[in-house]
């Protein structure tokens, strides 16, 4: 049996044409031996449940900078628990204040990250929430 | 983990249907389990291969073909349309970034189309391992087209038309010159080829250089020519004779496609139905099947021997024969006969 690859979704809700921290981090998973699946911009909180189904991943990121994260992350997460997938994980990465962050790690965000976080940190991270077990 | 149900995955039930395709990529025993319970229903899709170079723009035209075919069944049910998409592995890392979803935002919303992006994982013929066997699953939940995305290709990927029915070659104008057209390989396999972006001033000379280089392949009248580009690469070296000599040829249609305006795209869908109809009606539907099934077969042979001789090996006296052919000392052939 060969060892399972980490999917991870990286995807853009809302309206904000900045995708340059979601093309760092996508870069950065896949040095890290990870399958990411990158949706472009503009999605959805249906469009990207529903790629995630489709894709199976066991990661979902989200790049806001729009500053709807309070409205976005949260509509993100119920459409993915309507489609079965509550199971996965997910992280927001982009323009969060502070006040912002207990609320989303309160509807089930694992870790918000900001502008200048170590991408090892992020693939650490994301290993730690799919194998709780391992290191 | 809970079991997955093969009924399930008949009755429509994506999240199976996508839980049951990562059991396949991760080769897990409850793959077996449900490959062998929707096998039976396999063997009515109509696998569809995209091919060409890198930007050529496949995956803006399987969005195209994908959305025209979900509209344009006159007053029939529309098609459920399965597409895989598969993008390199990194060498290095082992990693991969899958793009192709990019492309095909067209599609999200509709409960008819099943996306699943795959990585190669190394795989050198432009499809991942697992590519065959994740178009048999969609096939047994019901899919009608599949439609099979390649690695960007250059010349020699030809895995796809082992796999699919109907393969489109996609050109893009400006790309080298004539002598790169009768090349052997990549537009060989063509049934249909595609000229995109045809807005550029190159288009037409890229498309006159193509009919020139199909005219030579046909060879003249007295060729037959029946699935010549489709069997041709797939036949080498084997034996099975064709139905050569009783239905007329297919010949292969050059179009000039817009994809990211969705110009042509209409033709191209007729052509692709004219392609099933083809098949269907000259046999070579049923010798593709059997083809394909029989390769598939050896491939898991040589998978299943590969892996019971690894289990059987002795470590100690392999490592000694590998010294030993490094240092010339004995030639890999007469290895053969020390480790099997």
């Amino acid at each position: 049996m060969t060892d399972r690859k980490i999917r991870v979704l990286i995807a853009k809700p809302g309206l904000d044409g900045h995708d340059r921290g979601a093309k760092v981090i996508a870069r950065a998973l896949r040095d890290a031996g990870m399958e990411v699946i990158y949706t472009g911009l503009r999605q959805t909180p249906e469009m990207i449940a529903e790629a995630a189904l489709q894709e199976d991943v066991d990661v979902v990121g989200l790049s806001i900078l729009s500053g709807a994260h309070n409205a976005l992350v949260p509509a993100v997460i119920d459409k993915l628990t309507e489609n079965g997938l509550d199971t996965v994980k997910v992280f927001v990465g982009g323009i969060i204040p502070k006040g912002d962050i207990p609320n989303l790690e309160e509807k089930g965000v694992y870790a918000v990250y900001g502008p200048g976080t170590d991408t090892q940190r992020v693939v650490a991270e994301i290993k730690a929430a799919v194998n709780p077990k391992s290191d | 983990m809970t079991l997955i149900d093969p009924k399930a995955i008949r009755n429509g039930d994506r999240l199976a249907l996508s839980r049951a395709l990562t059991a396949i990529e991760n080769n897990t025993s409850e793959s077996k389990r449900i490959q062998a319970a929707l096998f039976p229903y396999t063997g009515n899709a109509h696998l569809v291969g995209v091919t060409g170079s890198p930007g050529s723009g496949k995956s803006t035209l399987v969005n195209q073909l994908a959305k025209t075919m979900r509209q344009s069944d006159h007053g029939e049910k529309p098609p459920k349309i399965a597409i895989l998409a598969v993008d390199p592995t990194s060498p290095f890392s082992g990693g991969a970034l899958l793009g192709d979803r990019i492309r095909m935002q067209d599609l999200a919303g509709d409960k008819g189309i099943f996306i699943r992006s795959m990585a190669s994982h190394g795989a050198l013929g432009g499809l991942a391992h697992n590519t065959a066997a994740f178009a048999s699953l969609l096939d047994g939940a019901g899919f009608d087209v599949i439609i099979i995305e390649t690695v960007g290709a250059g010349q020699a990927e030809v895995d796809i038309a082992r796999l699919a029915h109907t393969v489109i070659v996609i050109e893009a104008p400006g790309m080298g010159d004539d002598i790169q057209a009768i090349k052997a390989g990549i537009l060989e396999i063509a049934d249909i080829m595609v000229v995109n972006k045809a807005d550029r001033p190159e288009a037409e000379n890229t498309a006159r250089a193509l009919k020139v280089m199909l005219e030579m392949g046909r060879g003249g009248e007295s060729m037959p020519v029946t699935g010549k580009h489709l069997m041709r690469s797939i036949a080498d070296k084997d034996e099975t004779p064709k139905q050569a000599d009783k239905k007329p040829g297919w010949e292969t249609p050059i179009r000039l496609v817009t994809a990211i305006e969705g110009s042509g795209i209409d033709t191209l869908v007729n052509d692709i139905r004219q392609h099933r109809d083809y098949l269907e009606s000259s046999d070579l539907w049923q010798s593709k099947e059997a083809y394909r099934l029989e390769k598939d077969l050896e491939a898991l042979i040589k998978d299943k021997l590969l892996s019971q001789w690894q289990e059987s090996l002795d470590e100690e006296k392999y490592q000694k024969v590998l010294m030993e052919i490094i240092q010339r000392k004995r030639s890999p052939i007469e290895a053969l006969d020390l480790l099997l």
